[in-house]
């Protein structure tokens, strides 16, 4: 069968098809009560979309702007590095817009006096100057918008990293891996608006970018080794049934009678910090990745099946995926709301974003073929912004 | 045809209040409601002194608006369920809301409190003013523990109650984070939390509430408060280890 993705060269597809699927869980864990996000990892670990995402944007931020910053030196690839943060940038603010259009509708039609109290999250509306100018800086950040600002951080932070990447790649590994352990030590965030802190510490966070970006740049080889002893694959394995069992107890109230966790293990491992990336939950994802390495093959012949197609292209245009999986998220929740939060209108509506996503990805894709910019006819020097798309 | 429209109309109202009028179906299954904490205050004040005094100290969704709202609000209700269940026992609710107010505000005023009502058990709503303004879940947990331990060196059992379960701002208020820290708290001083979100939502499952609904009367208010009531007094008087009739 002809194979429906177009391969560049060395692009691993299991990169974007795993970008696709943690795109599609994000979507399904930002629509609140919905009985699908039952499926999503969060529930059978302790790390969970974000993490997957992180990880792989680093990577191929790294496989694509490390080959321009190869070819056409530091200068010009840091420029396209800002450039992205930019238009990330760009995106988040068109999603907070949305988002303040959804709490001021609510505002003006809904009057159930049992959530009086609730009501005062308006209070952000009377303030338009503070919310306005604190969000611009991303410091004020609606609920389940935290991702893209780590993103934009990640990315303004990368230029120097990535030089550093591809000369010492060891050290800039250990440098990334000290910030994380500093973080522990003397807890340092970037500030957030009304108080406190970022919902993903970018210092912390960061450990999970590096280690894509230096996986990509050659990690991914000298790990290979280590990957395919049977021990490393025993030792993941019963971590992942570890902690599954562990975030099981969680949801499960009866399932506490049966397993029960010893005190002094209870104190080891709570809380799972998200925000500052807990070492259980980077751990969590190191388990999961060795073992998808080990046991999808970079070279499966399934992954350019049309099987995996539809998460494949999802991941090769994981900003504009994303932001519209936000905006699903959010236009869903509306839809539960105002027509009905019926079991079968929340499958409905998660199958439905599942698909507008894919054919949104179809459609970019055909926008980009139409513009010349299509991967068949691509120009052999401009190959970095279409390696599978972007970073 | 009038008539009959009128007559439909009729019908139609005295169905509605015929409904109303039913005790609501709101039950809580166990793992929801109770755990293993005690409330030692309660029981010997209930045993030995035959009395049982309860403040509830909480923000906005402690109370319901309107003249008929006080009387219909949960604490009301608590005094009227606990008053029916526990016969021969004194019992008074007081209710001191403090609007606005986050964990941090109303753990500064707990001594005051067990100084001014020298309750038996103190009835601690918060949370979710702290999730609205987004205070940082550290400084929110800092509060909780400030409150919790000057009510017990004041001599009172704490029931901790977290937010409501409200679906229509579930994308504007994260109040996950806080509930989290709240069950964490109340496990490390041994007190027992009422769940509001988790029994809540079990109630938006199974269909006893709909909680999408927008109407603006009371009805559906009242009738969510008069549960949550039912519930804190089954909770009192489990984890006061009481004898109790319906």
């Amino acid at each position: 069968m002809h194979s429906p993705v177009v391969t560049t060269t060395g692009r691993d597809l299991r990169l974007d098809l795993f970008r696709g699927l943690a795109l599609w869980l994000i979507f399904l864990d930002h629509i609140p009560s919905n009985v699908v996000s039952w499926i999503t990892i969060r529930n059978y670990g302790f790390s969970d979309a974000a993490e997957m995402f992180i990880f792989i944007s680093g990577y191929t931020a790294a496989f694509v702007y490390g080959r321009a910053m190869n070819e056409r030196g530091f200068v010009i690839a840091g420029a396209r590095i800002l450039k992205r943060a930019w238009q990330i940038y760009v995106a988040h603010i068109f999603l907070f817009a949305i988002y303040m259009a959804e709490i001021s509708y609510v505002a003006t039609s809904f009057e159930n006096p049992l959530y009086a109290e609730e009501m005062n999250i308006l209070d952000f509306l009377k303030q338009p100057d503070q919310t306005i100018i604190q969000a611009l800086l991303l410091k004020f950040k609606p609920a389940n918008m935290d991702v893209l600002p780590l993103y934009i951080v990640l990315l303004l932070l990368f230029p120097p990293i990535l030089w550093l990447l591809q000369r010492a790649p060891t050290l800039a590994l250990l440098g990334s891996a000290a910030v994380y352990v500093l973080v522990w030590w003397f807890n340092f965030n970037l500030p957030a608006y009304p108080e406190g802190v970022w919902y993903f510490n970018p210092f912390a966070w960061q450990l999970l970018f590096v280690f894509g970006a230096w996986c990509a740049q050659g990690g991914a080889e000298r790990l290979g080794p280590v990957l395919h002893w049977r021990v490393t694959t025993a030792v993941a394995l019963a971590y992942i049934v570890f902690a599954a069992v562990v975030a099981l107890t969680w949801y499960i109230p009866g399932l506490s009678h049966f397993v029960h966790l010893p005190g002094w293990l209870e104190d080891l491992i709570y809380p799972i910090d998200k925000t500052n990336l807990d070492v259980l939950r980077f751990a969590h994802f190191l388990a999961l990745a060795a073992v998808t390495v080990r046991f999808v093959p970079r070279n499966s012949p399934w992954l350019s099946s049309w099987a995996a197609y539809p998460a494949i292209i999802c991941g090769q245009h994981s900003l504009e995926i994303f932001c519209l999986g936000i905006f699903l998220a959010f236009a869903g929740h509306f839809v539960m709301v105002e027509v009905s939060g019926a079991i079968w209108t929340q499958v409905l509506i998660s199958l439905l974003g599942i698909l507008i996503m894919i054919g949104t990805a179809a459609l970019i894709m055909w926008y980009k073929a139409i513009e010349g910019r299509g991967s068949t006819t691509r120009p052999k020097s401009a190959n970095a912004d279409l390696a599978g798309g972007e970073a | 045809m009038r008539l009959f429209a009128a007559a439909a109309f009729a019908a139609l109202v005295l169905a509605q209040s015929a409904t109303a009028a039913e005790r609501p179906r709101c039950g809580v299954p166990d793992y929801l409601l109770f755990g293993d904490s005690q409330l030692k205050h309660v029981s010997s004040a209930v045993v030995t002194e035959k009395r049982l005094r309860v403040s509830v100290v909480g923000t906005g969704s402690s109370a319901l608006a309107g003249p008929d709202g006080p009387p219909s609000a949960y604490p009301a209700r608590l005094e009227a369920v606990l008053t029916q269940r526990l016969p021969g026992v004194k019992v008074t609710v007081v209710t001191l809301l403090r609007t606005r107010q986050t964990a941090e505000d109303l753990a500064k005023g707990m001594d005051k409190l067990v100084a001014d009502e020298q309750p038996d058990l103190v009835v601690w709503q918060t949370g979710t003013i702290d999730a609205i303004r987004r205070i940082d879940p550290d400084n929110f947990k800092a509060g909780l523990e400030d409150g919790m331990e000057r009510l017990q060196k004041g001599g009172a059992d704490v029931i901790l109650m977290n937010m409501q379960y409200s679906p229509r701002t579930e994308t504007m208020i994260a109040v996950g984070p806080y509930a989290d820290v709240m069950r964490v708290v109340a496990q490390h001083y041994d007190t027992p939390l009422f769940d509001r979100l988790g029994i809540m939502r079990h109630w938006s499952e199974t269909g006893a509430f709909d909680f999408y609904a927008a109407g603006r009367d009371n009805v559906l208010a009242q009738r969510v408060h008069d549960c949550i009531a039912r519930a804190i007094a089954a909770l009192v008087i489990n984890a006061g280890r009481l004898q109790a009739g319906q």
